[in-house]
């Protein structure tokens, strides 16, 4: 037993180590690839415009897209990816950038955080790209924020989250935290006259911040109670005793922030459940009109989300946008707050150079705080110094149809990730 | 009981037996120290020499999934136990060297603008004023470095003792150590302010003052890690040499004659148990070493499972194949994410697959004498074929060099 | 009837609910782990299927037969528990019938089995989740007094547990088919000696299971969501079920079940969500490791 087992090692090691011999040529060849590349770019940096050794010449400007295309995450991410690819397509249209085309060179984070850091610097380091437009989750931001801050590259972060991070590399084109909840919970409040507040969500960093804001605000501003908090592990089923937890306490307001496919079992049971908009008001941050998809618009009829862009808002840049992006990705494709966002990113991208007149990023950055988007679909935004954007909140009411008409519209908000008092 | 059978064992036989074994073995033990000497000049010379930084990089992830696979085959190879849980102890591992490395990053100069200077960010952003008392010893490296192996070992030790004195075994244990990783993630998760929560342990810089994120130190670290996984390698021959490798063998093929014999079965397997934990610990350090962060996306099932189908396509029964195995199945599953998003779980579910139904003992344990005899014979034929049959046959030549060999069992009870 | 009586009713009923959740997705694999000894970790998957063949068909009958609206649900089911179960019939014969003597092995295939098939519900019915629209007799709930309400799904959850388990139990122990299936579990030479065609029987008892998982996964659109990767979520869950009632037997599988359905109702309703489901698993594990067999051992030589 033990002799044949040897005797096949002997084989084993042979082939394995032919086989890695191979991997390892394999792998030189696109070493060699991305040397090149690197090379290339080094004699185009002369070019003017250009600065920093980054992959700009006369006739294009390389920027990456860094988003998971697999894995569990490619559900949430692809809106994004096919946001920031139409934008990019109409910049081109009208001419691009200083005269210059954007290339995209587009990497997979595959779900996987330790690849997004690898695939970042892939792409600050090999491709020396201009830009990149990228990543969805906190955990994948977390990731490559370092790998952007020691090779000086410029990030636009599209989803909204929990604030409490600013760097001078990234910018943050959906809202933090306190922008989304402060102006909902005050409009629901004196809405539905609420004094009690049950507050839920799934358990990682984003609810929890999000729910702490909340709190803060409830019981030192609107002078409510929160009668609940409760979080459950993502990927939770099972919300019955949260539900007659909720009946129990009668709460003049749900303030729900759960994800992914817990969302669709809490909203599912909580119709089966007899809790329906007719007796019970609840607000969301974390339905957009793509998580509604899985959820089902009957199950959500009355409920109100509070975000900073709905498919449905009622504008001309808005139509067009909406138009545009059907007209690419098929007539039934929905729009959520994220993909808007990611949208922006490249035409903020593009505003922000041409004031510099210069792709380095230092310049860039330097050029942003103050930059205003007219033709954004959620109406108008500017950059704010502290790299998030001054927008509005809107409050949805969400429809059977699977979209959200909007009842209510605030004044722009002043972007503030770390919020004094609400820490 | 196990006590009073271990004193009864005729202790007589046991010259006898060395000799015969030392009389088997010795071939095969050129050929294993060969086999390492061919490992190491691939870790330490061809990777280094062929491969630019990213690419080595990229190696030097793979090599800290190969620590747990060299574990894997210790304890489901030789031990015959199947732990669907070993990124618990990656993950304990690598959050030990994670603490360690974030405090040494949250000096209260560079977190002056939190409400409490001085411990890491996620903490203040939860409240905490204080570090937490579980924190406090990862201030020093040296308890850092003792609590690396030590916290997943006596994980390790606490659950196996339990189980193997009891005599959980198989599918049980599989699936007892999976609901472990299940409630490890969540509760790394729940408990963000002591943790970092889903984000993980991120931002680290520096070990004692040293950049651990420039390319020189991530080679550094490449070959430091590269020599602790040789070492592993090299220590796990030792004990396999050993009677203690010899029993684990017989534990897995009859574990009831070796109990019977008077061995302490329960032991053996606490023992390989614990050592496939510590050996996956180092692997998590290593990581958070060289990737810069930890996070409770390599705690939880699929992490785990990924790791055992990496162990099993490198050949469960062979030390060397699950090292190849791993890096082979992570260089895979990086190529074809990033060529065919679409067609790389096909690809990778149809290799394991493959795997088990094709060639259970994984690459190492492929019968490559006949799969070449049978190549051979093709091209034989081939060549038969056009010369009119007066070819020599190729096959004859090469039979008697590579007779054909009887598979290993593989039954994992 | 005050307030708190009607939330201990409706937790009352929560809790039965939740047993009769676990008990579905764990009965098709208290027969395929517990009595056959198949790791399939692609159980989920067939779960899944189960979900996109209620999203179909809820599709078509929206499109073509809206006059099946409110019942297609039913024939949903039924079609699930078709698909799967033939699914499974196709898996045995290529994959698990070699892997019988290797229970350690089928739980990498199946692993690789079920990223496969997580592929191909992305490839075919897109990234995103899907919602079966359902019609609305079914979300609703029932009134018995003003402050209980006692959802429908529910009870249609409870209700199909009720028929499949019993149909499982009476098939096991009443049937002929269930006599060979014992017989072949426990002694596999002896049942083949004995004339039973041990190889017809084991293609059938997965293929039940894995029919069975469709069936639950038909039932779960009325509660949970429909996505490529819906079915994992319950896999770990599932497992822990049938080995806490201890593997080979069907009521362990029941009584167990109940137990961490109620614990968790429980602790759930004293303690936040993600707490309760710690405390429930490791309450598990300590009892495992006391107790390794389950709840219940079936007695046999081995």
């Amino acid at each position: 037993m033990r002799h044949s087992l040897n005797r096949e090692r002997l084989y084993t090691t042979g082939i394995a180590a032919l086989l890695s011999t191979g991997l390892a040529t394999g792998l030189m060849g696109c070493k060699d690839s991305s040397k090149s590349f690197g090379e290339s770019q080094a004699s185009a940096a002369a070019t003017p415009g250009a600065a920093g050794g980054l992959a700009v010449s006369e006739k294009e400007v390389v920027v990456g897209q860094l988003h998971s295309a697999t894995g569990t995450m490619a559900i949430s991410e692809t809106g994004s990816i096919e946001a920031e690819r139409l934008a990019i397509e109409q910049i081109n249209d009208m001419g691009g950038i200083l005269g210059r085309k954007m290339r995209i060179i587009q990497e997979d984070g595959a779900s996987d955080w330790p690849t997004f850091a690898e695939k970042a610097k892939l792409l600050l380091e090999a491709d020396h790209v201009a830009s990149v437009f990228g990543c969805w989750t906190s955990a994948s931001r977390k990731a490559v924020l370092p790998v952007f801050e020691k090779d000086n590259g410029l990030l636009y972060y599209p989803t909204f989250y929990e604030g409490l991070e600013q760097s001078k590399n990234v910018f943050y084109t959906g809202q933090e935290a306190t922008q989304q909840i402060i102006a909902g919970l005050d409009w629901i409040q004196k809405e539905k006259n609420a004094k009690t507040f049950y507050l839920i969500g799934s358990d990682y960093i984003w609810p929890r911040t999000s729910n702490k804001i909340a709190r803060k605000h409830i019981e030192n501003v609107l002078k409510g109670t929160v009668v609940g908090e409760e979080y459950y592990p993502l990927g939770y089923t099972q919300f019955g005793s949260l539900i007659n937890k909720i009946k129990a306490q009668k709460p003049d307001v749900v303030y729900a922030i759960v994800v992914g496919g817990s969302n669709v079992s809490f909203y599912k049971q909580l119709k089966a459940a007899g809790v329906t908009a007719e007796n019970q008001t609840l607000l969301t941050i974390s339905v957009t009109e793509d998580e509604m998809l899985g959820i089902g618009g009957e199950n959500m009829v009355g409920y109100y989300a509070a975000m900073k862009y709905f498919q449905s808002l009622d504008n001309e840049n808005n139509k067009k946008f909406v138009a545009a992006f059907k007209a690419k990705y098929g007539p039934n494709s929905v729009i959520g707050d994220v993909t808007q966002a990611a949208y922006e990113g490249p035409w903020l991208y593009k505003l922000a150079v041409e004031k510099a007149q210069s792709f380095d990023v230092d310049k860039v950055v330097a050029a942003s705080p103050g930059i205003e988007l007219t033709t954004a679909p959620e109406g108008y935004v500017k950059i704010h110094p502290n790299h998030h954007l001054w927008s509005k909140l809107r409050v949805g009411l969400a429809q059977a149809d699977g979209q959200y008409k909007v009842v209510y519209e605030s004044g722009l908000i002043e972007p503030n990730p770390f919020p004094k008092g609400y820490q | 009981m196990s006590g009073v059978l271990q004193s009864v064992r005729p202790s007589s036989l046991r010259p006898s037996l060395r000799h015969l074994t030392t009389v088997v073995f010795e071939g095969q033990r050129r050929r294993e120290n060969l086999y390492f000497v061919v490992l190491a000049v691939v870790l330490l010379g061809l990777f280094p020499l062929a491969l630019d930084n990213f690419h080595l990089n990229l190696i030097g992830k793979y090599l800290t999934y190969a620590f747990v696979s060299l574990g894997l085959v210790l304890c489901w190879g030789y031990g015959g136990i199947l732990s669907l849980g070993q990124g618990v102890f990656f993950g304990l591992g690598g959050y030990c060297m994670a603490m360690f490395l974030k405090l040494e990053a949250s000096d209260p100069a560079s977190t002056s603008i939190q409400s409490t200077p001085g411990i890491p960010d996620f903490m203040d952003w939860n409240q905490l004023t204080s570090l937490p008392a579980i924190w406090v010893p990862f201030k020093s490296l040296f308890c850092t470095l003792i609590a690396i192996p030590l916290v997943p070992g006596l994980l390790a030790l606490a659950l196996g003792a339990a189980m193997f004195r009891r005599r959980v075994g198989g599918v049980y244990f599989a699936i007892i150590t999976q609901a472990l990783a299940s409630i490890l993630s969540i509760l790394i998760i729940g408990r963000q302010g002591y943790t970092g929560g889903v984000n993980g342990i991120t931002d680290l810089r520096t070990l004692l003052g040293w950049d651990i994120r420039s390319d020189s130190a991530k080679t550094i670290l490449y070959y430091v890690n590269a020599l602790l996984l040789l070492g592993a390698v090299a220590l796990s021959f030792s004990i396999l040499r050993s009677k203690l490798g010899r029993l684990l063998l017989a534990v897995r093929d009859r574990e009831e004659r070796v109990l019977f014999t008077g061995y302490d079965v329960a032991a053996i397997k606490t023992f390989v148990f614990v050592l496939a934990a510590v050996y996956s610990a180092i692997g998590g350090a290593m990581f958070t070493l060289q990737v810069g962060f930890m996070s409770p996306s390599f705690v939880g099932i699929v992490p785990s499972i990924e790791m055992v189908i990496s162990a099993a396509v490198g050949g469960r029964g062979s030390l060397f194949g699950a090292i190849y195995g791993t890096l082979i199945v992570n260089a895979a599953k990086t190529f074809f994410s990033e060529g065919f998003p679409e067609l790389w779980l096909f690809v990778i579910g149809a290799l394991f697959i493959a795997v088990v139904m094709i060639f259970p003992n994984g690459l190492a344990g492929m019968d490559y004498a006949r799969a070449a005899r049978t190549v051979l014979g093709w091209f034989s034929k081939l060549g038969k074929m056009r010369d009119g049959g007066s070819g020599r046959p190729v096959v004859a030549v090469v039979a008697p060099v590579v007779p054909s060999q009887p598979r290993i069992k593989v039954e994992g009870q | 009837m005050n307030i708190s009586a009607a939330i201990w009713a409706m937790q009352a009923f929560n809790g039965l609910s939740t047993f009769c959740v676990l008990l579905l997705m764990a009965l098709g694999l208290a027969i395929v782990f517990g009595q056959m000894g198949v790791i399939n970790m692609a159980h989920g998957e067939f779960l899944t299927i189960g979900a996109y063949t209620t999203y179909l068909l809820s599709q078509v009958s929206e499109r073509w037969l809206p006059a099946l609206a409110n019942w297609y649900f039913f024939v949903a089911i039924a079609l699930a528990f078709v698909l799967a179960g033939a699914l499974g019939l196709v898996v045995e014969h290529f994959m698990i019938r070699k892997l019988y003597k290797r229970p350690l092995d089928t739980l990498l295939a199946t692993w690789g089995l079920s990223l496969i098939m997580q592929q191909a519900f992305r490839s075919t019915f897109g990234a995103r989740e899907v919602s079966a629209k359902l019609p609305d007799w079914l979300m609703g709930s029932l009134k018995p007094t003003p402050t209980i309400d006692i959802p429908i799904n529910g009870l249609v959850v409870m209700g199909l547990t009720t028929i499949l388990t019993a149909g499982v139990l009476f098939a096991l122990f009443y049937t002929r088919f269930g006599i060979d299936v014992r017989a072949t579990m426990q002694n596999r030479a002896m049942a083949s000696a004995v004339g039973i065609n041990t190889a017809r029987i084991d293609r059938l008892a997965f293929g039940l299971g894995c029919g069975l998982a469709g069936v639950a996964g038909a039932a779960f659109t009325t509660i949970g969501s429909t996505g490529p990767t819906s079915g994992s979520l319950y896999i770990v869950d599932t497992f822990l079920v049938v080995v806490f009632g201890g593997a080979q037997s069907l009521f362990g599988t029941i009584a167990s079940a109940f137990t961490i359905a109620q614990t968790q109702a429980t602790t759930e309703f004293f303690m936040t969500g993600s707490m309760a489901k710690v405390l429930t698993l490791s309450l598990v594990i300590l009892i495992l490791m006391a107790r390794p067999q389950g709840l219940f051992a079936l007695k046999v030589r081995r």
